[in-house]
């Protein structure tokens, strides 16, 4: 008997801590921001750069005494999430940063496999949400509280056409592309669309493809060398770049050779070697050679951290300042969790040319931004140098 | 003039198959058993020529020995070959010469098993990082009237192709080819006449895991990237190859190791790549369909001897 009472106290406790924890701290002297990242599982790095580069904005923050929105100064938390790289833990926590820590807005997750149904999520409880790293149209599609700070997968295609346009003046292009893999192949193909814009039908002179684990290229780059084609588009990943470049110098081709963001991987020029030396790809941003403001975070994490970011920390970082654009933008914190959510996320589609690191950002309808991208040229040093911005 | 580029690039994807698909017919003529593993075999051999030359390199760039390029390009050769064929032996010893009697499809899941066992070995001491194996042939790029070719794929071919005249010596010629071919008419009867049936068992791993090696070491110099999982792929269509030159034929399988190298590339140069796979095993198919034996293998009546 006795022990039923305890019990029963023990419930009756632990209910009504809930639901003072739940009305207790977050006054509105204090704005919660939520970040959802893989701290765990199988890609802790991108996790880390998340935190890493969230911490940096609130330090900042701190040392200005807290957020200033509408002539008030407010303390900022920030509830860091694991979502173990996993698609449902990061719905879990979503969820759990919503309601139970009823944070104002949540910044990540960042692999389009979490984002998808995490922005499901945010976008159900009318929760808005930003994306610094998913790229996949669907995170944002017909989700009007979900946003982004990265470009899309169908806004690279164009960019790479445009560039190779504007700096060699061609108007023959070769795609070379893995046609069992859904990145490669959408952008070989959103690729082939932009070029025959500018240049008309059958400008694409050779649109070759191979299989997944293919290590031999020598027919597919022999039809394109033959085709007449001035460069070689291939949005293809790290140890295939090596392989097709290689294999290109070898059957004689002295052509440039252009790439997507798979390419921006440190072991591409590790395995590809002095074969990718010159070369260009689009990307989100560039370390080597950057200035301004870019330079001065890069320099920074460098210093708190001691590695140079990579296109995750930096990505954070805008949406980081992105988010305290739009909180300041709502002009005053009411306390009201629903309505201030409301107005952040229109605030959040309010935002014109925001001056990030990683380029000039405005939001579309669909909550992704307009911005540039970076082309990046590998340099003799097999550095990834900042070369030029591509807008659209 | 495309055409004979196309036969330069078939040649080498060739030399590959070829390679490989000795060591599965060399092993089904003897015992009757396709070694599933091969393909995960002809892996570690490109794994093995990584780790001897990058040591060698290393060694020759410390300054400890004079070694010149060629020599460690040879050297890599030799020892991969070598210590593959202990590799193979070892797969002979432990996943199959247990279950010889067993039921045959109890040697192919145990083959199967050792493939997984060595890709994941691989992984466990290489971890999941691709390796970029060392140029071993500085490129030079010859053009021969629009035709271009590398002295890496001269050096492929022409060394692929003496291996492949080597074994063929080897089997038609000696004592030790006289008791594989042996073997391969009767493993039976052949043995109660003295030939001992376990050491030309290993023999015959050795021999065709040393191969195996030696196209590991031609895969390293021409795709420089090697990863834990690749033997599948390239195991998998060699043993295509193997089955189109006939079970059991040793010129078979170079001669269709070669074909295969020509249908894939032709077939990519005359139709749309991405149609290539199905296109290219759809003509295989239909040869089989018309030849179910393989070019030089013997029908089934003759060969199921049990």
């Amino acid at each position: 008997m006795s022990k039923k009472h305890t019990f029963r106290l023990v419930a009756l406790l632990l209910v009504g801590a809930t639901i003072l924890g739940a009305c207790g701290p977050a006054g509105p002297d204090t704005i919660k921001i939520g970040i959802n990242a893989p701290l765990t599982g199988d890609i802790p790095k991108v996790g880390e750069g998340t935190k890493f580069a969230a911490e940096m904005w609130l330090a900042d923050i701190e040392a200005a005494g807290g957020l200033e929105v509408g002539g008030k100064k407010y303390n900022v938390e920030l509830v860091i999430e694991d979502n173990e790289s996993k698609a449902e833990s990061a719905t879990k926590a979503s969820t759990k940063l919503i309601t139970q820590d009823e944070v104002l807005i949540i910044v990540g997750p960042q692999s389009s496999k979490q984002a998808v149904p995490a922005g499901g999520v945010a976008n159900d409880n009318e929760t808005p949400m930003v994306s610094p790293w998913s790229t996949n149209p669907n995170t944002t599609l017909d989700r009007p509280w979900v946003f982004r700070s990265c470009f899309l997968d169908p806004f690279q295609g164009p960019v790479a056409a445009n560039f190779i346009t504007e700096e060699f003046g061609f108007s023959k292009a070769a795609v070379l592309y893995d046609v069992a893999s859904d990145y490669p192949k959408g952008l070989a193909e959103f690729f082939k669309a932009a070029w025959e814009d500018l240049h008309g039908a059958g400008s694409v002179a050779a649109f070759e493809s191979f299989t997944t684990g293919d290590a031999d290229f020598s027919s597919q780059l022999t039809n394109i060398i033959n085709s007449g084609a001035e460069v070689i588009f291939t949005p293809q990943y790290y140890n295939e770049v090596a392989l097709i470049v290689q294999q290109a110098h070898e059957l004689g081709w002295d052509k440039p050779i252009v790439g997507s963001d798979s390419w921006g991987s440190a072991e591409t020029v590790e395995l590809c070697g002095a074969d990718c030396y010159g070369l260009f790809f689009s990307t989100h941003y560039a370390a080597a050679g950057a200035t301004g403001a870019t330079k001065a975070f890069i320099d920074r994490y460098e210093a708190e951290h001691g590695y140079v970011p990579d296109d995750v920390g930096a990505l954070t970082w805008d949406t980081m300042l992105i988010v305290q654009e739009a909180i300041q933008g709502c002009g005053e914190v009411s306390g009201e969790l629903e309505k201030d959510r409301q107005c952040v996320r229109d605030a959040l589609a309010r935002i014109k040319d925001f001056d990030g690191i990683t380029g000039k950002m405005t939001f579309t309808e669909e909550g992704d931004p307009i911005k540039c991208a970076v082309i990046v040229r590998i340099s003799e040093a097999g550095e990834f140098e900042f070369y030029k911005s591509a807008c659209p | 003039m495309i055409f004979f580029q196309n036969l330069v690039n078939a040649l080498q994807l060739g030399s590959f198959y070829a390679l490989i698909a000795l060591g599965y017919s060399m092993v089904y003529g003897v015992l009757m058993l396709f070694n599933f593993a091969h393909g995960d075999v002809f892996m570690v051999g490109a794994y093995i020529g990584f780790l001897v030359s990058t040591g060698l390199l290393t060694l020759a760039n410390l300054g400890a020995v004079a070694l010149p390029t060629w020599l460690i390009l040879a050297l890599t050769i030799i020892l991969a070959m070598f210590l593959t064929s202990f590799v193979g032996m070892l797969v002979e010893r432990v996943g199959y010469r247990p279950l010889r009697g067993a039921p045959r499809a109890s040697a192919a899941i145990s083959g199967l098993m050792i493939g997984i066992f060595l890709e994941t070995f691989v992984l466990w001491l290489g971890g999941p990082k691709r390796r970029s194996f060392p140029a071993l042939i500085e490129s030079t790029t010859y053009e021969l009237g629009g035709v271009i070719v590398t002295n890496k794929k001269i050096v492929i071919v022409l060394v692929s192709m003496l291996l492949m005249l080597a074994l063929h010596l080897f089997v038609r010629r000696t004592k030790w080819g006289m008791a594989m071919r042996a073997m391969a008419y009767d493993y039976v009867v052949v043995p109660l006449m003295g030939v001992p049936l376990n050491t030309i068992a290993a023999l015959t791993f050795g021999l065709g895991s040393a191969l195996a090696a030696a196209a590991g070491v031609f895969f390293g110099i021409a795709y420089p990237v090697l990863d834990p999982y690749m033997g599948i792929r390239y195991g998998w269509k060699a043993f295509v190859a193997a089955i189109l030159g006939g079970r059991g034929s040793v010129l078979g399988a170079a001669l269709a190791g070669f074909m295969l190298g020509f249908i894939e590339i032709f077939v990519a140069w005359i139709f749309p790549s991405t149609w290539r796979d199905l296109i290219a095993y759809s003509i295989i198919l239909l040869i089989l369909t018309l030849r179910p034996h393989g070019f030089f293998g013997e029908p089934y009546s003759a060969q199921l001897r049990l």
